[in-house]
């Protein structure tokens, strides 16, 4: 199990990133933003959660790091043990053994996904965030069963569940166990749902193939962050397959949202917030007793 | 009849018979006795080439133009079928067709995918790669099924959902989600079959049941051949690797206890023989309903669950 700390905490503290894991953030003093170029220093940066001090481009991070941002302080992380196995001995170019070590190596990660409790406002989540710098954010069968893992806990613990979607789509080296987590997560969510607790979806940029076609877009609340790609099929094949220029906007949280299958798009720095007063409202405090809540 | 490339052998004693009969036709020798020769020298080619198939073999099978589709065995195996149309919220899907039919004396809702015949139909059928509207329909032709009580069968053939702008904008990757969820919780049997290509979330889509089976010459994967070789090799010429690689036909499926099953197709695909083909897989419908109807259906919901939950591959380090 890692212990993390808030950002917030240790920036007011003036403590550096923890360095045993290598964030997907940017490192060193400057950050040149890809939207607008504006440079500004990694400290502004930070402090703007990770989003450009300019044009509020929201930069990629990983789970870690949100955690820091929705985490009240300190959050535990669980089932690291699990290790991703290349039973199939899939090679590409590359043995799927050779890609697994260099990520390890990379990212310090355990696989591309991490699972962790905390409190947000004094509440209770525990939180599934997966990782793109970790072989494009794929779902294989550690990231399947950690899912499953956490739906056990959230059952278990009657502690409401998030996932923070970013990926790829599936692991393809992990061939049809891959395909199988779609139905395994899914599967595993109608158990949570059975149980009454609430299942947050935050869909970040980016959440395709089928990690969207399962648990991402199954919330009870499914939202994201500005200008993030979601969809199904990634673009590139789109526009192989109709041989046509994808419309502006396309596959784009905005039109997810005008499209009817976002609930609403955050800006990073309100998320804490949002998140806390989605478990207050989705939490009445009668609930218990199943009785529905009037107002006379 | 249509040839694909590693048949030649057979095709050309094929062109052999075709012209011997020509030959007896046309004059009075017997060719008879030549052409008993040749039929046995076609069975044992054919025999030769269908028992050693490659993955990449098979996903060309899976794919040959005669083979029988969905709508075939719905009218081979069942009676009394009424096919129903549309998702009620957008349209009806060409590419996935279903309604309630008798299986002798199960009522069931049978329902798959749909690939188009000849060549104007393969279009009027997308290629029987579906848009949200057709896994919506399947998904209400589910709870129909669950409203009456009657056993899902769902025939998996597609080369994935579809990729386009107006499918992602009506939630192609939503609807998938949705059938996955629901499926998982329906109360009534699923048994699912993959009668050619099963692709990516496009299959699996229609493909979550309490038993699923393979025909004996099709594939099963989260991803194409040539799509997997684009990405991973950068090119399209590396399919044949990808299809080994992917792991994709029957036996590794079963081997891998992903698939609960094989069924045997006719010596030459289930094209060779059709008719024989439906008689085969109308015979496993029954045995598998059989036994399914039998169990209580909480205790099979909780199966299919903890089925899913079990799959998956990895270690524990430290
Ligand atoms: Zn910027």
């Amino acid at each position: 199990m890692m212990e993390g700390q808030s950002w917030f905490q240790r920036f007011k503290d003036g403590i550096q990133t923890a360095t045993k894991f290598k964030r997907e953030t940017p490192d060193g003093l400057w950050f040149q933003c890809t939207e607008c170029k504006t440079t500004s220093t990694v400290k502004e940066l930070k402090k703007n959660v990770y989003k450009c001090p300019n044009c509020n481009k929201h930069i990629r991070i990983g789970s870690h790091d949100y955690f820091d941002i929705i985490f009240d302080g300190k959050w535990t992380e669980y089932f690291t043990e699990l290790k991703s196995v290349d039973f199939l001995e899939f090679a590409d170019l590359k043995s799927y053994q050779e890609r697994l070590d260099k990520s390890y190596k990379k990212t310090g990660l355990h696989d591309a996904i991490c699972v962790a409790k905390g409190k947000v406002g004094r509440k209770s989540l525990i939180v599934a965030a997966m990782d793109f710098k970790f072989i494009g954010g794929s779902m294989g069968s550690v990231v399947g069963e950690k899912i499953a893992k956490a739906i056990d806990m959230a059952i278990e613990e009657n502690t409401p569940f998030m996932i923070i979607s970013k990926s790829g789509g599936a692991r393809m080296m992990e061939s049809a166990f891959s395909l199988m987590q779609m139905a395994k997560t899914s599967a595993k969510l109608t158990q949570l749902a059975d149980a009454g607790i609430p299942y947050l979806s935050f869909l970040t940029d980016p959440t395709t193939g089928g990690v969207t076609a399962s648990f991402a877009m199954l919330g009870d609340i499914n939202f994201s962050e500005p200008d993030a790609l979601i969809g199904f099929a990634g673009p590139r094949v789109i526009k192989e397959t109709i041989k046509k220029e994808l419309p502006a906007g396309f596959q784009k949280a905005e039109s997810l949202l005008e499209n009817g299958f976002l609930d609403f798009i955050v800006d990073r720095a309100d998320l804490k917030q949002r998140i806390d007063d989605l478990l207050t409202v989705l939490n009445p405090p009668n609930a218990t007793d199943k009785t529905v809540v009037q107002k006379k | 009849m249509v040839f694909l490339e590693f048949e030649k052998s057979l095709e050309s004693l094929y062109t052999q018979r075709n012209k011997l009969e020509q030959v007896g036709e046309e004059s009075d020798i017997d060719v008879s006795p030549m052409l008993a020769e040749l039929d046995k020298k076609i069975t044992k080619t054919r025999k030769e080439i269908y028992s050693n198939l490659t993955g990449w073999q098979r996903v060309q099978l899976s794919r040959h133009p005669e083979r029988p589709y969905t709508l075939f065995y719905i009218e081979e195996m069942s009676k009394k079928f009424v096919e129903l149309h549309g998702d009620r919220y957008f349209g009806d899907d060409k590419a996935i067709v279903g309604g309630p039919a008798k299986i002798d004396n199960y009522h069931v809702m049978i329902l798959g995918h749909q690939k188009g015949v000849n060549t104007k139909l393969r279009q009027y059928r997308n290629f029987g790669m579906a848009n949200p509207e057709g896994y919506r329909k399947a998904l209400r032709l589910m709870k129909t099924a669950e409203r009456f009580n009657m056993p899902v069968i769902c025939l998996i053939d597609t080369p994935g959902a579809y990729p386009g702008i107006e499918a992602e904008e009506r939630g192609q990757a939503e609807a998938i989600a949705r059938n996955l969820f629901e499926m998982a919780k329906l109360r009534i049997p699923i048994l699912c079959y993959i009668i050619g290509e099963g692709a990516s979330g496009g299959a699996i889509g229609i493909g979550l049941g309490d038993r699923v089976f393979m025909l004996e010459n099709t594939w099963y994967s989260v991803i194409s051949p040539e799509s997997c070789s684009s990405i991973l090799w950068r090119s399209w010429d590396y399919k044949e690797q990808a299809a080994e690689m992917l792991k994709l036909t029957p036996q590794d499926m079963h081997s891998f206890g992903i698939v609960d099953g094989i069924i045997a197709e006719p010596i030459g695909g289930a094209h060779a023989d059709p008719n024989a083909m439906a008689k085969t897989l109308k015979k496993s419908i029954k045995t598998q309903l059989n036994e399914l109807v039998q169990i209580p259906i909480d205790q099979l919901i909780k199966q299919r669950i903890e089925k899913y939950a079990s799959i998956g591959k990895y270690e524990l380090a430290e």
